[in-house]
């Protein structure tokens, strides 16, 4: 089976091998791409490339493990990160996963039977002075707490919005109604001064 | 070395003068319209860019010199010695390389200044570039911020659009690029020459020096690497000139600081503190103290990678290169975490020994294995499993990665380590004296 992807990556992918002064370094970013046009990155599509920046299968397949981003195994259409690192940590991590995979009734590391969810941990997020939080896709859910998780639960299965970062189109999705693609000067006071 | 430093900073200290919060940074970022180019110019916005290409690069070199400004990435390193580094008469293309694979714990600046400042950093990046005469300007974004690097990436295709970017900038002979490369969550990334590697389209794996990135970096050519925060001061610096930079904060620590601040406070965000600024000061009066009216257990004012200071070792600390290092702790990269008296020192341990040993690049044997260990051991005293000898043995295990290994990751891991250990020992002999497992970390304990 050989792999196939759409006319509109197959441009961005010609794009992405004269951005860079060697077409080796597009490699990352066609690995995104893979993933976007499969849910995951499958041997056929580490042939392909292998073939298309030069670089030998056996080197495509290791930046897949050694990068937390790529995967070669399903995941959920919704892949759920919650960061477990220090500051979310002491506020409440642990808490968010618990809360997530009993709503949704999944551990973690699991795929719901329909596909829909998954969940994992993952470490620092960058995103500490508004923990606990989460990633969706690539979409940042901050200070959670436990409405706000069953808020973002129904949302999702009801709107079923683009979370995603398209790598083909080189921007964020749409995002989720009600949520701001970014909290970050939330609970300070950077913004009110002056 | 420390103790000469301790009566330096006793002398600062009698003629200090108070310091505030400073906007050089992050000014403007209160205007909703600040990340576009037609906000950012309206406050005058890239004046200084063309202000600097009617200099010579070399006094531009020689500004950054004078000015103090030292590297914001963690290091510290003098700025404009390492802009001095690149050879001028070299017949291959000079690249610079801003380093915005932000993944230290506690930290988050970088991502404001992605998302709400980017042209303040598209401006430092020509000024610089200017300065160091490179053709172009790679900036590794980590992976995670998808929509950090979707508001930048927005930002770089306006100035492509208005020619501020591309060929003969300005109306000058000068030409340059910014390449915004996405990372794919390795935390090492954020290490210079593994960087590099990953920019290159390998594993991230720390290269050894020498050579040095000056002489050959990526792809082999001169290159000059920078935090996104270093790189955001330069405007500032052409503007004013490097002595009035450097009269910012205290000796030593020149200018500003982005002080990313967690944890157990009121307002946790990011700040921008004139360098100096006393540390108890600023989570009592910035930060709205601690959470529900509790004490301080102890605060990581630099970021994961470093010793943590307890709330007794902090009064008469100012956020600065010099005082914190004299504290027996460190500026580095301001993630400044403040934990309360309700932490469980066992579990916050575990935490960061689960994060090293799962970003170590698998390099260097005793990082990549003593990471693992350490993390197995704290887990089973974490677990009520715990033998009297495992704190001894975690630090064995940590003299034997610090030093030991090709890039600073081992012995930045093992700093906060050994002072945790050293610090709340009790803490530790409790957990494993009462084969106890309830943490505070898991509600359903």
């Amino acid at each position: 089976m050989s792999f196939s992807i759409s006319e509109e990556a197959k441009k961005r992918v010609e794009e992405l091998k004269d951005y860079y002064p060697d077409k080796k370094s597009a490699v990352m970013p066609l690995l995104y791409i893979a993933q976007e046009e499969n849910g995951h990155i499958t041997d056929q599509a580490v042939e392909w490339i292998s073939q298309e920046v030069g670089i030998s299968p056996v080197h495509v397949k290791e930046l897949i493990s050694f990068y937390t981003m790529y995967t070669d195994k399903p995941r959920g259409k919704y892949h759920i990160q919650v960061c477990r690192t220090l500051s979310c940590a002491v506020l409440g991590a642990k808490t968010v996963v618990n809360d997530f995979s009993d709503k949704l009734g999944i551990k973690l590391n699991e795929v719901s039977e329909d596909g829909m969810w998954s969940i994992e941990e993952v470490e620092c997020l960058g995103s500490c002075g508004t923990a606990p939080m989460c990633q969706i896709n690539e979409t940042y859910f901050e200070n959670l707490n436990s409405e706000k998780i069953s808020d973002i639960i129904i949302k999702i299965n009801e709107t079923k919005p683009d979370l995603s970062f398209s790598t083909i189109k080189d921007e964020m999705g749409k995002g989720l109604d009600g949520y701001s693609k970014s909290e970050i000067c939330s609970n300070c006071k950077c913004k009110k001064e002056e | 070395m420390v103790i000469l430093n301790q009566k330096f900073v006793q002398i600062v200290s009698v003629k200090k003068k108070s310091r505030n919060l400073m906007k050089i940074l992050l000014k403007g970022i209160e205007f909703e319209d600040n990340h576009t180019l037609a906000g950012y110019e309206s406050r005058g916005g890239y004046q200084r860019v063309k202000d600097a290409y009617k200099k010579d690069p070399l006094s531009l070199i020689e500004d950054v010199k004078s000015s103090g400004l030292r590297g914001r990435g963690g290091a510290g390193f003098p700025t404009g010695l390492k802009f001095s580094f690149i050879p001028r008469e070299s017949e291959k293309p000079v690249y610079l390389i801003v380093n915005a694979d932000e993944s230290e714990p506690g930290t988050f600046k970088d991502r404001l200044i992605l998302e709400q400042n980017p042209h303040l950093l598209i401006e430092g990046i020509l000024c610089s570039a200017w300065a160091l005469q490179a053709t172009a300007t790679f900036v590794y974004v980590r992976g995670e911020y998808a929509f950090p690097y979707a508001q930048f990436k927005k930002a770089v295709k306006e100035c492509y659009e208005k020619g501020y970017l591309g060929k003969n900038i300005f109306g000058t002979e000068f030409s340059h690029d910014i390449i915004v490369h996405r990372g794919a969550g390795a935390y090492i990334c954020g290490e210079e020459m593994a960087l590099m590697e990953s920019l290159e389209g390998r594993k991230g794996q720390p290269r050894l020096k020498p050579p040095f990135p000056a002489g050959a970096g990526l792809y082999g050519m001169p290159t000059n690497i920078n935090n996104v925060e270093t790189i955001c001061n330069i405007p500032y610096i052409v503007e004013h000139g490097g002595e009035a930079y450097s009269k910012i904060g205290v000796e030593n620590s020149a200018g500003t600081k982005l002080i990313s601040a967690s944890g157990h406070i009121n307002n946790p965000g990011v700040y921008e503190v004139e360098m100096g600024y006393p540390l108890l000061d600023f989570i009592n009066n910035e930060c709205g103290g601690i959470r529900d009216g509790k004490k301080i257990k102890c605060v990581i004012p630099g970021g994961s990678s470093i010793p943590v200071l307890t709330g007794d070792e902090l009064e008469g600390v100012n956020l600065d290169y010099d005082s914190l290092k004299n504290a027996g702790s460190s500026l580095g990269c301001a993630g400044f975490m403040v934990f309360d008296e309700t932490t469980d020192m066992v579990e916050a341990m575990l935490s960061l020994t689960k994060f090293y040993a799962h970003e170590s690049c698998g390099q260097c044997t005793p990082c990549r294995e003593g990471g693992h260990w350490i993390e197995k051991i704290t887990q089973r005293i974490a677990d009520g499993d715990g033998r009297a000898e495992d704190p001894e043995l975690i630090q064995s295990v940590c003299s034997q990665i610090g030093g030991h290994t090709i890039c600073a990751f081992g012995d930045t891991m093992v700093l906060p380590y050994k002072s945790i250990l050293t610090k709340f020992s009790s803490e530790f002999e409790a957990r494993i004296n009462k084969k106890d497992s309830s943490s505070i970390l898991d509600s359903r304990a």
